[in-house]
C-alpha cells in the first residue's frame, strides 16, 4: 500500500503537484490526466529524481522520500520511461541482469530470475540478442522485464504503450495485468490510452494541473463529469 | 500468447544461453592469438633495436589509450589529463625502483595503486562535472601536474622523499627486471603487462561494472532507476583507468631508463584523446591502433627524416574524419572497408570475361 500525503512539487513558479493526497491499495492502479497534469512528476518523486517541496510518501510502511534515489531500486521501486530506455549496447539478458544485481537478491538465483522475467513478458527473442537489434515493442517488453525482476514492491509504468500498434498494446496489457500476481508488487500505470487503463486497472486516479480531481473504480472514474471536463476542456 | 511464452521458455533454456562461442567469435579469438604470438616471438627477431624500442612504447601507450578509451567510450567521461596521470605512474615507479629492491611486478602494482589514489583525489571533485567541464578541469590539472613535475623533477638516484639530486654527475639508469634486461626481452615483458591490463579491462566490461557503465552512458535516469549509484561507478572507472595508466608509467620508466618532465608535455594529453578516438573507443583493438598511431608513426617519420610535427595536422584531420564518418573509429571501420573491398574485388574477378570462376 502506498500512502501519499500532501505531496507538493514546485518548479519555480509552476506548481506541478498541488497537495496530492492519495492511497494506492494493491493490484494495478491507473493514473491518468491531460498533458502536464503532473503524472510523470509524481513518478519522478517516487524514483527520487525530484525532491518535493512538501508532503510524505509511505510505501509498505517505509518512508520512501528519505531513501537515496539509487537505494530505492534496491528497496523495490522499478520504473519504465515515457521514452523507452532499454540500454542498446547490452543484450536483453544483461539489461535485466543489470537491475537484478542491484536488487536485494543474491547472485546465485540471478540467471534463473532474469530468464523468468524475460519469459514473463513473452518477449520472443533470444536472451543474448543485443537490444539495438530489437523493435520498439520488444524494447518496451525489455523495460517491463527490468521492472519485474528482483522482487519489486512498486512498479511504475510511464506510458508503456506509447507509439505501439494495437496488437502489441493488447499483449502489453495482458503482461501488465499479471504483474501484481506474478511479483506481489503494486503497479501504477500512467497512460493516455483509456482502453489500456480500463483493461489493466481496477482503480484509477485522475490528476489535472497537479490536483487530484477523481479516484475510485476505473469505470466510474472514466464516467465522472469532472474527468470528462478535464480531458475535453468543456466548461 | 501462451504459445509465445512457451516458445520463449524453450528458447531460453539455460543450455541455450550457456554462451557457446559463435563461429565469428572463434575466428576473432584465433586471429588475436596468432597476432599476439607473432608479436611476442617473431617481432623482436625481425625488427631493428630502434623499432623494438618503438614497439615497447606502443605497448605502453596502448595501455594508456585502453584506459582512456574505457573512460570515453564506456562511461562517456572525457579526460584531457592522461599524460599527467602517466607521469605520476612513472614518477612513483622510478622512486620505488631507486629506493627499494622489490621485484619489478610488485613495483608496477604499487605504482598503479599510487596513481589510482592520485586519480581518485582528482576524480572525487572532478566527477561532479561532466562533458566539456570535466575535460577542461582534467586539462588544467594536467597542466598543474606538469608544472609541479618540472619543479620537483623525476627521481634520478638522489636521496630524500623526492629522490632527485641536481648535482649528480653520474645518473644511474632506472633498472629493469632481471629477466628482461635487453631491449627485445623488455618488449616482451611490456607486452605481457599490456595483455594483463587489457584482460583487466575486458573483465570489467563483460560483468557488473560494464553493464552499469553502459547504462550510465546511454541514460543516467535509466541507470538510477536500475539502482546504479552513478557517482560510485564513475569513480570506479576513473580509478581503474588511473591504475592502468600508472602501471603503464611504471613500464615506461624501465623502458627509457631516464625520465624528464619534458617527456610528458601537457599537449600530449590532447593528442592521446585524438588518437584514442581515431583508433576507436568501443573496441580493445582501437587502443592498439591508437598506440601505433601515437608511437609508431612518429618513429617511422623520424626514421625517414620527416618532422613528426606533421602528425599533429594528420591527427587533426583523422579526428575530423572519425567524428563525421566513423564514430566507432578505425578498429570498426577498417575491417568493414576491407570486407567491402573483398566483395568488390570478388565481383570484378567473377565478371571478368574469360575468368574461370563461373
Amino acid at each position: 500500500m502506498i500512502e501519499v500525503d500532501g505531496l507538493t512539487v514546485r518548479y519555480g513558479g509552476v506548481t506541478s503537484l498541488d497537495a496530492m493526497s492519495l492511497t494506492f491499495e494493491q493490484g494495478t492502479c491507473g493514473l491518468i490526466g491531460p498533458n502536464g497534469a503532473g503524472k510523470t512528476t509524481f513518478f519522478n518523486v517516487l524514483s527520487g529524481f525530484v525532491r518535493p517541496a512538501a508532503g510524505t510518501v509511505r510505501a509498505f510502511g517505509a518512508d520512501l522520500l528519505s531513501m537515496a534515489h539509487y537505494r530505492r531500486a534496491r528497496w523495490g521501486v522499478r520504473r519504465t520511461f515515457q521514452t523507452e530506455q532499454a540500454i542498446e549496447e547490452l543484450s536483453v539478458f544483461d539489461n535485466v541482469a543489470m537491475v537484478h544485481e542491484h536488487s536485494r537478491l543474491g547472485g546465485a538465483s540471478r540467471r534463473g530470475d532474469v530468464l523468468d522475467a524475460i519469459t514473463f513478458t513473452g518477449l520472443d527473442v533470444a536472451p543474448e540478442a543485443p537490444v539495438r537489434t530489437l523493435g520498439a515493442g520488444q524494447r518496451r517488453l525489455v523495460e517491463v522485464a527490468r521492472a519485474v525482476v528482483g522482487r519489486p514492491r512498486l512498479v511504475l509504468l510511464d506510458e508503456p504503450a506509447a507509439g505501439l500498434p494495437d496488437e502489441e498494446t493488447s499483449h502489453l496489457a495482458e503482461v501488465i495485468r499479471r504483474i501484481p500476481e506474478h511479483t506481489g508488487a503494486l503497479a501504477i500505470l500512467v497512460d493516455h490510452d483509456m482502453s489500456l487503463v480500463s483493461a489493466c486497472c481496477a482503480t484509477t486516479a485522475v490528476l489535472d494541473f497537479g490536483k487530484l480531481i477523481a479516484s475510485g473504480p476505473t469505470a466510474a472514474v472514466l464516467r465522472d463529469d469532472a474527468v470528462i471536463r478535464a480531458y475535453l476542456g468543456v466548461a | 500468447m501462451s504459445g509465445t511464452v512457451r516458445a520463449t521458455l524453450e528458447r531460453a533454456s539455460p543450455a541455450r544461453i550457456a554462451r557457446r562461442p559463435t563461429r565469428p567469435q572463434l575466428i576473432k579469438a584465433a586471429v588475436t592469438a596468432a597476432l599476439l604470438l607473432f608479436a611476442f616471438f617473431a617481432l623482436p627477431e625481425l625488427l631493428s633495436l630502434y623499432y623494438v624500442d618503438t614497439m615497447t612504447q606502443v605497448a605502453v601507450y596502448s595501455m594508456v589509450t585502453v584506459a582512456l578509451g574505457l573512460l570515453v567510450g564506456r562511461v562517456g567521461l572525457f579526460s584531457l589529463g592522461q599524460a599527467a596521470v602517466l607521469a605520476i605512474g612513472a614518477w612513483a615507479a622510478a622512486r620505488l625502483l631507486f629506493a627499494t629492491t622489490q621485484p619489478y611486478p610488485l613495483v608496477l602494482l604499487e605504482a598503479g595503486l599510487i596513481t589510482m589514489l592520485a586519480g581518485l583525489l582528482i576524480g572525487l571533485p572532478a566527477l561532479r562535472l561532466r562533458g566539456l567541464y570535466l575535460a577542461l578541469i582534467t586539462l588544467m590539472l594536467a597542466g598543474g601536474i606538469t608544472v609541479v613535475l618540472a619543479t620537483v623533477n623525476f627521481p634520478n638516484g638522489g636521496h630524500g622523499f623526492l629522490g632527485y639530486n641536481g648535482s649528480l654527475l653520474h645518473i644511474p639508469p632506472i633498472r629493469r627486471p632481471s629477466i628482461a634486461a635487453s631491449d627485445p626481452a623488455y618488449f616482451r615483458y611490456s607486452m605481457v603487462v599490456a595483455i594483463l591490463m587489457f584482460a583487466l579491462v575486458l573483465a570489467h566490461i563483460k560483468t557488473r561494472p560494464g553493464r552499469a557503465w553502459a547504462a550510465i552512458r546511454q541514460s543516467e535516469p535509466a541507470a538510477l532507476a536500475a539502482g546504479i549509484n552513478i557517482w560510485f561507478y564513475k569513480l570506479w572507472a576513473f580509478a581503474l583507468a588511473s591504475f592502468i595508466t600508472g602501471v603503464a608509467g611504471g613500464v615506461l620508466a624501465g623502458a627509457i631508463h631516464y625520465l624528464y618532465s619534458i617527456n610528458f608535455p601537457t599537449q600530449d594529453s590532447i593528442t592521446l584523446l585524438a588518437v584514442t578516438l581515431m583508433g576507436g573507443v568501443f573496441s580493445l583493438w582501437g587502443a592498439v591502433i591508437a598506440g601505433f598511431l601515437s608511437q609508431f608513426l612518429p618513429a617511422l617519420l623520424n626514421n625517414w627524416g620527416v618532422s613528426a610535427d606533421w602528425l599533429i595536422i594528420l591527427f587533426g584531420l583523422g579526428v575530423l574524419q572519425v567524428l563525421t564518418t566513423a564514430p566507432a573509429g578505425l578498429a570498426d571501420q577498417v575491417p568493414k572497408d576491407l570486407a567491402r573491398l573483398g566483395r568488390f574485388l570478388g565481383r570484378r574477378l567473377r565478371r571478368r570475361p574469360g575468368g574461370d570462376a563461373e
